[in-house]
């Protein structure tokens, strides 16, 4: 088999790169700007022996994916902010019992039902810390259509690397714009390392990682969103267990962040360096393009865990420009990561920045002394 | 394999207070499966958060011990996967109900092929005795300190309307019944819901005047009628007084399933 070119959308580049990764199971409720995803799944996934279930609301959606993946399939859900509010408590079970699952946000103006047909980056920060309690997570943002495939593709592999859930952070002009891309015929699979016989499923490999107790397998493992031993019992009033248990699940993301950055950096040389991630990257690409070797740029693939070592590449930064779709939730992050001054383009509303409005940006990083503004635009 | 087998000995004793109704229907749910002689790899149990939840882990094979409510939309998701699969949920009358009445109204809608075991203590146990959509009209939680002012649920009659192929009602008192019942529904294709009336003698018997263990059985043993007995009384227009409740198979029925696997 050849790679095949097509013309698609973000949403079914989703889709099809899910498939292609080896989901079998996706469960959803439909909410714009999300709802191709689930559509194509509906068309696709019954003609190669898996199962699409429309549930009745996504906390049912979640729970469902969460169930599948224990029965043995690679599952998703795709939602948008409303739908990702209400997944937030199972998502939260989800990373305690390190259950490996991909969910895609096709980001709308929030809060509230806000703009359902507009593009937003508001949920960036919800992705983060939405859950109750402390947990870490992994996040990419696509900013093309290609990316949507590539890294649907990307996300389940690290779901299974890590037993946690992938988050795809993207946004309805990713999801809706349409583009040419190539569909390649065989991708990498990086598989559930299933758990050994003798192997308690919830004592971690020298990665930080239990081997996952695939149900139906004989293994007769008991999973619980209650704080567990290694045997996977309840152990709720132990102060040792459960810190033990949470930084475990933490380190075993936060501990490997330098094997899971992707990242893109251009011009590492540049004393002004724009950060960007989704959408506002092709703003900063086309700026780059029209004024060469002028400009720095960090291009986030991944958001979560946030790769802050990749700002070390820009030996020369004066000041970093973060154009965002929110007022500034990931120049937050960056912003602790170090004292060079920070520039943030907030843009709300649903339109991409313009490469003017950037350029204002520039004129304002270069006098900036402080180390924080904000341009408000 | 035989019943001790089915319990996961290392866990027990389980954490019910003395008397509780739970360790019963527990007890007589692993019966069922042992009678069917299902293989562990081909059983799961399924539980949402509550005192009920927790029998998830006594149970040997696989088990799922997930969300408040969300059991059934686990279940779901997992029996699709693998429909070989026999999936028992367990919950409570809150779990079920309240927070949980979206899901379980649509697994019954989708008739499922999941069976269901409702452990109804007419209360909110594991907080400690709060009202829930089950506490009958009058009676007192922590909640309701002055008698509780909202009509309960007949949770199988919702079961039977949302579209259940099988549906039950026995108490922790009728322990072969109910064995029995839980067997007909791991028969039956398509979602099986049975519920059970359970004692909670800590927080639902204490404040309704029945602190004794043996007064919530007998007030089972007493109040519980025949399906068979109230129908014909209804046929001959006598009304079931306000504190009996009927009890045995209200519906056995074979519409489409979902989840079952295609015969090969
Ligand atoms: C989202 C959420 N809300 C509330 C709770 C607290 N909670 C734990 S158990 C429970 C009630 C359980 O009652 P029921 O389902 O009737 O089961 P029982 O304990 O009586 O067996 C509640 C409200 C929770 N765990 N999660
Ligand atoms: S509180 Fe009630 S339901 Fe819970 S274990 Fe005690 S007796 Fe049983």
């Amino acid at each position: 088999m050849t790679d095949k070119t097509d013309f698609l959308n973000g949403n079914v580049a989703c889709a099809e790169g899910a498939l292609a990764a080896g989901c079998r199971f996706f469960a959803g409720y439909p909410i714009t700007p999300s709802t191709e995803v689930a559509e194509r799944m509906a068309v696709r996934l019954p003609k190669i022996g898996g199962t699409f279930i429309q549930m009745e609301d996504e906390l049912a959606s979640a729970a469902a994916i969460i169930g599948g993946s224990w029965a043995g399939a690679r599952t998703m859900t795709a939602t948008s902010g409303p739908g990702f509010s209400l997944m937030m408590e199972n998502i939260g079970y989800a990373a305690f019992t390190e259950t490996p699952i991909v969910i895609v946000n096709v980001q709308r103006g929030g809060p509230s039902t806000g703009q359902p047909t507009m593009a937003a980056q508001g949920d960036m920060l919800q992705c983060r810390y939405g859950s109750h309690g402390d947990y870490s997570v992994i996040a990419l943002s696509p900013s093309s259509v290609q990316e949507m495939y590539d890294l649907t593709v990307k996300a389940f592999n690290l779901a299974d690397r890590f037993r946690t859930p992938v988050f795809l952070m993207t946004d309805e002009t990713i999801g809706h714009m349409r583009e040419k891309i190539t569909l390649h015929s065989n991708v990498e699979i990086v598989p559930r390392r299933e758990l050994k016989e003798g192997e308690l499923p919830c004592a971690p490999d020298e990665n930080g990682v239990p081997g996952f107790g695939t149900f139906g397998m004989g293994h007769n493992v008991h999973i619980t969103g209650l704080t567990h031993n290694e045997k996977g019992y309840p152990a709720t009033d132990s102060a040792e267990i459960h810190e033990k248990l949470v930084r475990r699940q933490v380190r075993k993301i936060e501990d490997f962040r330098n094997e899971i950055t992707d990242v893109d950096i251009v011009n590492p040389d540049a004393e002004l360096v724009f950060i960007s991630y989704g959408a506002p990257t092709r703003t900063v690409r086309q700026l780059i393009a029209d004024v060469p070797d002028t400009y720095g740029h960090l291009n986030l693939r991944i958001v979560w865990p946030f790769p802050d070592e990749s700002l070390l590449a820009f030996k020369n930064a004066k000041a970093f420009i973060i154009p965002e779709m929110n007022l500034g939730q990931i120049a937050k992050e960056v912003r602790q990561h170090t004292n060079i001054p920070i520039v943030v383009v907030p843009k709300l509303g649903g339109a991409l920045h313009t490469p003017a409005e950037l350029l204002k940006a520039v004129e304002i990083a270069k006098t900036v002394k402080k180390p924080v503004t904000e341009v408000c635009l | 394999m035989n019943l001790e087998d089915w319990y996961r000995q290392d866990r027990l004793p389980h954490i019910y207070c003395a008397g509780c109704g739970n360790g019963t229907i527990l007890n007589c749910t692993l019966r069922a499966v042992e009678e069917l002689d299902f293989k562990k790899e081909e059983t799961t149990f399924v539980s949402g958060i509550g005192c009920s939840s927790r029998a998830s882990g006594y149970t040997s094979s696989d088990s799922l011990h997930t969300t408040h409510g969300r059991a059934l939309a686990f279940a779901t998701g997992l029996k699709l996967v693998k429909p070989r699969q026999h999936v028992i949920v367990f919950t409570g009358d809150g779990d079920c109900s309240a927070i949980g009445g979206n899901h379980f109204i649509h697994a019954c809608r989708r008739n499922i092929d999941i069976t269901v075991i409702c452990m109804n203590n007419n209360i909110y146990g594991m907080t400690g005795g709060q009202g829930s959509p089950c506490t009958p009209y009058g009676a007192i939680s922590t909640t309701t300190p002055y008698g509780m002012q909202e009509q309960p649920f007949d949770l199988c009659k919702l079961a039977e309307a949302a579209g259940a192929n099988y549906v039950a009602r026995w108490t922790s008192f009728h322990v072969k019944e109910l064995t029995e019942a839980i067997r007909i529904g791991l028969e039956t294709p398509g979602l099986s819901f049975i519920e059970v009336m359970a004692q909670c003698p800590t927080s639902f018997g204490s404040k309704n005047k029945m602190r004794q263990v043996t007064q919530m059985i007998d007030m089972f043993r007493e109040n519980a009628v025949l399906k068979v007995k109230a129908d014909r009384d209804a046929a001959k227009g006598i009304q079931l007084s306000p504190e009996k409740f009927v009890v045995g198979q209200f519906v056995r029925r074979k519409n489409p399933p979902l989840g079952v696997e295609a015969a090969k």
